[in-house]
C-alpha cells in the first residue's frame, strides 16, 4: 500500500475543498451563524423547554452532527457527482489511481473539515457563552465518529444521483428539513405530535441523540446507535450496487 | 520481439448494435499505430475495451502481455492513457494535477519536467477551468506520460488544437516514441496519421477494412496520380501516347493528366523533347484521403 498516493490525493483535495465557496459557506460558515443566531435569541440559561440545559449547552452538540450533515448531504455527494459529470472520475479510473486512495483521500478530507468545523464551533461557543465541557470526552469523539460513518455513507448513497443538479437539489432538502427538525432547530420538546414522527425518521436525529448523551450526560440509548448503525450499513450497501464511475 | 498489443475477433454491443465487430491487429513494441475511422466506426471502444475501461463481448486480447479483462490494475500501472471527453477538476492547478497523477505509481515523471516539455511553464499556476483548449490538450498528454508508460494511447489528441500545436505535437510525439514508448493513436486527421504513424489501421463500421503503413495503403487503393501544368492554346494531343497517360484533360489555360507509375516523369520529359519547359508542372500525389474514399466509399468527414 502507498501512503504516497493516499496524501497527495488527500492534501490535492483538500485544496479543491477550499476553493468551492459554496461548500465552505455550507459546512464551516452556516452550522456556526445558526448557533450564533439561537444563542443571541435563546442566551445560555438553564431552560425547561431544552431539557433544563442552557440552550447553547444543548445546541453545540447538536451542531456538531450538523457540520457532519451538511458534509456528508451536500460537500461529498456534489463534489463526487461533478467528478463524474465532468469526467474526472473516469480519467482517475484510467490512470492507474487506487481506488481506494480515492475514497480514502474523501474520508481524510471530510474528517479534516468536519473536525475544522466542530473544533471553531466548540471555540466560538466557549468564548461568547462559556458553555459546559463535556461529561464525557471519551464518548464524544466516538459519537463524533459514528456521525461521520452514518453521513459518509448517505453522501454516497446520495452521490448515486447521476446529476449534480439532482444530488444538489435532494442534498439542499435533505439538509434544511434535518437542520430544522433534528435537534440544531427547535428542541425535540416543544415540536407537536406530528413534526416529531417526521424528526424520527431523520438520521440526523439519531446522531444529534447520540452526541447529546455523552455531551450533556444524558442517558445514551443503544437503540439510536443501533439505528444510526443500520441506516449506515444500508446506505453503503444501496450505494455499492448503484454507483457509477461514469 | 513480443508485440505490445495482439487483438483476436475483439466484439463489443451495445445492446443489439454491434459497435466493435470481430477485429483483429498487432501493434510491434516501439509503433506508432494508428487507427482512423469517422465517428462511430469503433475507434474509441477498442481502445477502451483494450485499457480495461469497458468489457468486451467477444474476441481475445493481450496488452503488454496482461488481459485488459482481468489485470487491469497491473495493466494500467504500465500503460498511459489520454481519454476523450475526460476533465480534470475545474479549480486545479497545472502542477497539482501533474503532481497528483504522478503519486498514483511509484518512479513516477518529474511532474516539473512533464510541463517543460509541453510548454506549460507559463500556465503551471493556471486552474484547469481558465486553460484554452490545446492547452488542456497539452495537459492530458502530459498526464498519460507521467507514469512512463510502456504504451500509450492518445485518442483525438491534437482535436481542438491550431495547426502550428498541432505540427509541435506531433514532433512531442515522435520523441516518446523514439525514448521507446509505443504508441496507439486514435484519429479521424489523415494528413495527422500520414506524418505521424508507422501502420494505420482504417476502421468502418466496427471492422478493420484496411491495415498497412501509409505508404503501402496509398500505393495499393490509389492508383492515379494527376499531373497538372499550365499550357497555351498548342495542340497537345501527342501527350496521350506518353507512357503511363491514361487521360487528358484540358480546361482554360491548364492542362490535367490523370495517369499510373511514373507518369509525371514521362510527361515532363516528353514536354521538355517538344520544347515545352512549364515553370508549374506537377503532380498531386494521392494521400490516405484517397485510400479512405476508396476503402469506404465515403470522405472522412461525411
Amino acid at each position: 500500500m502507498n501512503v504516497r498516493v493516499l496524501w497527495t490525493s488527500a492534501w490535492t483535495e483538500a485544496k479543491l475543498f477550499v476553493r468551492e465557496p459554496m461548500t465552505v459557506i455550507f459546512t464551516l460558515v452556516l452550522p456556526l451563524l445558526f448557533l450564533l443566531v439561537l444563542g443571541g435569541v435563546f442566551g445560555n440559561k438553564p431552560n425547561p423547554a431544552w431539557h433544563g440545559q442552557g440552550p447553547v449547552n444543548y445546541y453545540v452538540p447538536a451542531y456538531l452532527g450538523l457540520v457532519w450533515a451538511s458534509i456528508g448531504l451536500l460537500a461529498l455527494p456534489v463534489h463526487l457527482v461533478r467528478y463524474r459529470e465532468d469526467g474526472v472520475l473516469r480519467r482517475l479510473r484510467a490512470s492507474a489511481a487506487p481506488k481506494w486512495a480515492i475514497f480514502g483521500s474523501q474520508a481524510i478530507v471530510a474528517s479534516a473539515i468536519a473536525l475544522a468545523g466542530g473544533a471553531l464551533l466548540i471555540a466560538v461557543a466557549a468564548f461568547t457563552y462559556h458553555i459546559r465541557t463535556p461529561q464525557s470526552p471519551a464518548g464524544v469523539v466516538g459519537a463524533w465518529l459514528l456521525a461521520g460513518i452514518v453521513f459518509a455513507s448517505l453522501g454516497i448513497l446520495l452521490s448515486c444521483i447521476p446529476t449534480s443538479r439532482g444530488a444538489l437539489g435532494a442534498g439542499l432538502g435533505l439538509f434544511f428539513v434535518m437542520m430544522m427538525l433534528c435537534g440544531s432547530g427547535p428542541p425535540f420538546k416543544v415540536m407537536s405530535a406530528p413534526l416529531r414522527d417526521v424528526s424520527n425518521i431523520l438520521p440526523l436525529t439519531y446522531v444529534t441523540r447520540i452526541l447529546e448523551a455523552p455531551w450533556l450526560g444524558t442517558a445514551l440509548a443503544w437503540s439510536d446507535i443501533g439505528v444510526a448503525a443500520g441506516i449506515a450499513l444500508l446506505a453503503d450497501l444501496v450505494a455499492a450496487v448503484t454507483f457509477r464511475w461514469e | 520481439m513480443e508485440p505490445v498489443i495482439v487483438v483476436d475477433g475483439l466484439t463489443k454491443r451495445y445492446g443489439k448494435l454491434c459497435v466493435v465487430d470481430g477485429i483483429s491487429f498487432e501493434v510491434a513494441r516501439g509503433e506508432i499505430f494508428g487507427i482512423l475511422g469517422r465517428n462511430g466506426a469503433g475507434k474509441t471502444t477498442t481502445i477502451e475495451c483494450l485499457q480495461g475501461l469497458r468489457r468486451a463481448d467477444g474476441g481475445q486480447m493481450r496488452v503488454l502481455g496482461f488481459d485488459p479483462r482481468t489485470e487491469t490494475g497491473e495493466l494500467r500501472r504500465r500503460i498511459g492513457s489520454q481519454l476523450q471527453e475526460s476533465a480534470l477538476p475545474q479549480r486545479i492547478k497545472v502542477w497539482e494535477a501533474l503532481h497528483w497523477f504522478a503519486s498514483f505509481v511509484p518512479g513516477a515523471r518529474d511532474p516539473g519536467h512533464l510541463i517543460d516539455q509541453w510548454g506549460l511553464q507559463d500556465k503551471r499556476n493556471t486552474h484547469f477551468s481558465d486553460l484554452s483548449g490545446g492547452q488542456r490538450q497539452r495537459l492530458f498528454i502530459a498526464l498519460a506520460l507521467v507514469n512512463q508508460p510502456e504504451l500509450v494511447f492518445l485518442d483525438e489528441m491534437t482535436t481542438g488544437l491550431d495547426p502550428a500545436a498541432r505540427h509541435t505535437t506531433w514532433e512531442l510525439v515522435r520523441a516518446v516514441r523514439d525514448a521507446g514508448t509505443s504508441v496507439v493513436l486514435v484519429t479521424h486527421f489523415m494528413e495527422e496519421a500520414e506524418r505521424l504513424c508507422d501502420r494505420v489501421a482504417v476502421f468502418e463500421s466496427g471492422k478493420i477494412v484496411a491495415l498497412d503503413t501509409p505508404g503501402a495503403l496509398i500505393a495499393r487503393h490509389t492508383k492515379q496520380i494527376t499531373v497538372r501544368f499550365s499550357a497555351g492554346p498548342g495542340d497537345l494531343g501527342w501527350l496521350a501516347a506518353v507512357a503511363g497517360v491514361d487521360q487528358m484533360e484540358r480546361r482554360d489555360g491548364s492542362v490535367e493528366i490523370h495517369g499510373t507509375g511514373p507518369v509525371l516523369a514521362e510527361v515532363g520529359a516528353a514536354l521538355v523533347g517538344h520544347g515545352i519547359r512549364p515553370a508549374d508542372l506537377r503532380a498531386d500525389q494521392p494521400n490516405l484521403e484517397d485510400v479512405f474514399l476508396s476503402v469506404t466509399g465515403r470522405r472522412s468527414d461525411e
